[in-house]
């Protein structure tokens, strides 16, 4: 008897903690299906030859985004909660640790930024090194080394290997 | 079968043999990393292919695909957990194995396993194929139609766990592929003249497979090393060959006949083939300590499955798996239109595809057992240099479509989109579909009611179409009683439980 008394106590509080956050991906679902919905409204009729309208298949998606988010937000808030993905480096027991990921997405960024400046063979050096330290590497100038390696041997991969030219950047003429 | 001969002899040219060869040494090499399975490894090398010639990289990535595929199964059984769904039975048996010190004896098991059952599948494939595609060219639009529609929604309710979040995903990518000019409107452009062409697929998929699980992995990276265990030549006793070969004959049975429906799928096939083995064994108390059988079976299917998916693939142009999606990405990367008419316009590029399918099985044996113990130490590659490493390898292959920082920038939004879905447990493999056959699905819409003159009734015309969606029609039913009867199994409980914990 006490032993199913425990199980179903356990059920209740798994079944009760609301993932708060489930929320935003509803709200993202809404904002996304309404942006498609506005952006159908906005088109016009198709050419007489145009059976099917421009708009049609974007109403009946942006309308299955927002049902969907709906969906989602009744689920979260009878407390159903997601699977999140496992993997041979994952650790689900510990929090999600945001502020790595956040200072990988500020590397892409700074790559995106510089790509077209510096060129590929100097941002891609930058973007492997970058990317390791955030990862918890602490040998700098090994780092750099890898990713320069890496950067100009692709580099030369393409160009050399399948006569495609990645723009150089700043390295024009030198590389 | 003098297309088979033709097929052969291109595959078979010594140029074309390296090709090969390479293909399987970067598949493994890639796929064996923790982290990445054979789709990843697919969306990563996808732009090596690109520039060397329609014959030769159909071959490369056929070397590609089987390499990834069995370096996917290495880091199930030396690592503790599995890298994708399909490789989670591999992993149980497999690694209690490996940690008794049979680690080789799996590793061999998996590998002629996988060998046995891919050659006997690409033999179904040669045979198969041609036949569907035969029946289906004289299918018209509304069938094909059809058809597209019951894969959309096979792949994203009849597999994964939770429906709703299969068609959040399924949406998402519509969305995706609604965005260009395609129609002779700007579609979600955003006024952008660099979306007009839409959205490059390959971008799609770096970004959802390879930038999301990156960001995914560094947000919770395991701080603890996993365990990994050491392997030395793969090898097996008379004894291992004996419970060994007919596991791989019943896992083959079960895989290619349930990879090749359009509602494929490597999970249950490789599940049924690990039940059977578990009755059907000799050595019923081995299983959950390390069974041989349990690593031969379920290997066996989950690559005969994996051959299978090329039915639909080749002969509808239907992708059914993330690894199927990015091949039918590949093929139209190479410029060639893909779906019913593909074996008629291109038959000796199909043909080099099953021939070369069969070549790369062979190499990956010769030349992937000598080598294991030298894959296994790929596993110890540090992480932040294997994730840095994905990083930067996702910006290149994305870069390289057009040398844009634009598709850089896509790349990064798309990636934080696969982030957020691993975050709440929603599935990629609906969205790449989704992405994929949106298009295509207006596309043959289109076509069937310009045919009709926008007579809406032409798409129940035809027998095939009846039928796809009697099928829809009897799967949906299903799903509605099994949901109408979960809850009603659930409420009562939940109910005593409550009063329960009032008396107390």
């Amino acid at each position: 008897m006490s032993t199913t008394t425990e199980r179903g106590v356990e059920n209740h509080a798994h079944h009760r903690a609301i993932d708060k956050a489930q929320y935003g991906m509803a709200g993202f679902l809404l904002l996304a299906g309404g942006w498609v919905l506005v952006d159908a409204v906005g088109l016009e009729d198709g050419f007489a030859d145009q059976p099917v309208q421009p708009y049609t298949l974007p109403y009946v998606v942006g309308a299955g985004l927002v049902l969907l988010g709906v969906l989602l937000g009744i689920a979260t808030a009878r407390g159903d909660r997601p699977e999140a993905e496992e993997g041979e480096d994952i650790d689900l027991t510990q929090g999600t640790d945001l502020r790595t990921v956040g200072l990988l997405a500020a590397v892409l960024v700074a790559n995106i930024a510089l790509i077209d400046v510096l060129g590929w063979a100097i941002t891609g050096a930058l973007l492997f090194a970058g990317a390791a330290a955030v990862l918890g590497s602490r040998t700098w100038v090994r780092d750099i080394a890898v990713g320069a390696a890496l950067s100009v041997g692709s580099f030369y991969g393409f160009y050399v290997g399948l006569g495609i030219p990645i723009p150089a950047g700043i390295l024009d003429g030198v590389l | 079968m003098d297309l088979l001969l033709d097929g052969f002899a291109t595959a078979l040219t010594p140029e074309n043999l390296l090709f090969a060869a390479i293909g399987v040494l970067l598949g493994t090499a890639v796929g064996v990393l923790p982290g990445i399975g054979p789709a990843m490894t697919l969306a990563l090398l996808l732009p090596v292919t690109y520039s060397v010639g329609a014959d030769s990289a159909i071959i490369m990535f056929a070397g590609i695909y089987y390499g990834g595929m069995y370096g996917g199964s290495t880091t199930s059984i030396l690592l503790n957990t599995p890298g994708e769904s399909s490789s989670v039975i591999t992993a149980i048996e497999g690694n209690k194995m490996a940690k008794a010190g049979r680690a080789a004896q799996a590793l061999a098991t998996a590998a002629i396993g996988s060998f046995v059952a891919g050659s006997i599948a690409t033999v179904l494939l040669w045979i198969v194929t041609p036949q569907v595609a035969d029946l289906v060219v004289t299918l018209g639009s509304p069938s094909y139609f059809a058809l597209m529609v019951l894969a959309l929604f096979a792949v994203t309710a009849v597999l994964g766990s939770s429906r709703l979040r299969g068609f959040v995903a399924l949406f998402l990518g519509l969305a995706i592929g609604l965005v260009g000019t395609s129609t002779g409107q700007a579609r979600l452009t955003f006024g952008d003249p660099l979306l007009a062409d839409g959205i490059d697929i390959v971008v799609v998929a770096v970004a959802i497979f390879a930038i999301g699980e990156a960001l995914w992995v560094a947000a919770h990276l395991r701080r603890k090393p996993l365990e990994i265990i050491p392997v030395g030549q793969p090898w097996m006793s008379k004894q291992d060959w004996k419970r060994s070969w007919k596991p791989w004959l019943r896992g083959t049975a079960y895989g290619f006949p349930f990879g090749a429906l359009p509602a494929g799928g490597a999970e249950l096939p490789t599940f049924l083939s690990y039940a059977t083995e578990k009755k059907l064994s000799k050595h019923p108390e081995e299983f959950g300590k390390g069974a041989i059988e349990g690593v031969a079976g379920p290997e066996a299917a989950n690559n005969a499955s994996a051959a299978g998916t090329l039915v639909p693939l080749l002969a509808l142009g239907l992708p059914t798996t993330a690894t199927a999606a990015i091949i039918l990405v590949a093929l139209q990367g190479y410029g060639f239109q893909t779906g019913p008419t593909l074996m008629d316009q291109h038959p000796e590029l199909v043909w080099a595809l099953l021939a070369s399918l069969f070549v790369a099985n062979a190499l990956l044996l010769l030349i992937n057992l000598p080598l294991a113990p030298l894959w296994a130490k790929l596993l110890r590659i540090p992480r932040p240099y294997l994730y840095a490493g994905i990083l930067f390898f996702a910006s290149l292959g994305a870069y390289s479509v057009n040398f844009q920082a634009f598709d850089l920038a896509l790349l990064l939004v798309l990636g934080v989109l696969g982030f957020t879905m691993r975050r709440f447990g929603i599935p990629v493999l609906p969205l790449i579909i989704g992405v994929i056959l949106g298009p295509k699905l207006e596309e043959q819409l289109t076509t069937a009611l310009k045919i009709s003159q926008g007579d809406v009734t032409t798409l129940w015309s035809e027998p095939v179409a009846v039928a796809v969606y009697a099928v829809m029609g009897l799967l949906l039913l299903a799903m509605a009683v099994t949901g109408l009867r979960a809850p009603k199994d659930e409420s009562p409980e939940a109910t005593s439980e409550e009063k329960e914990l009032v008396e107390r």
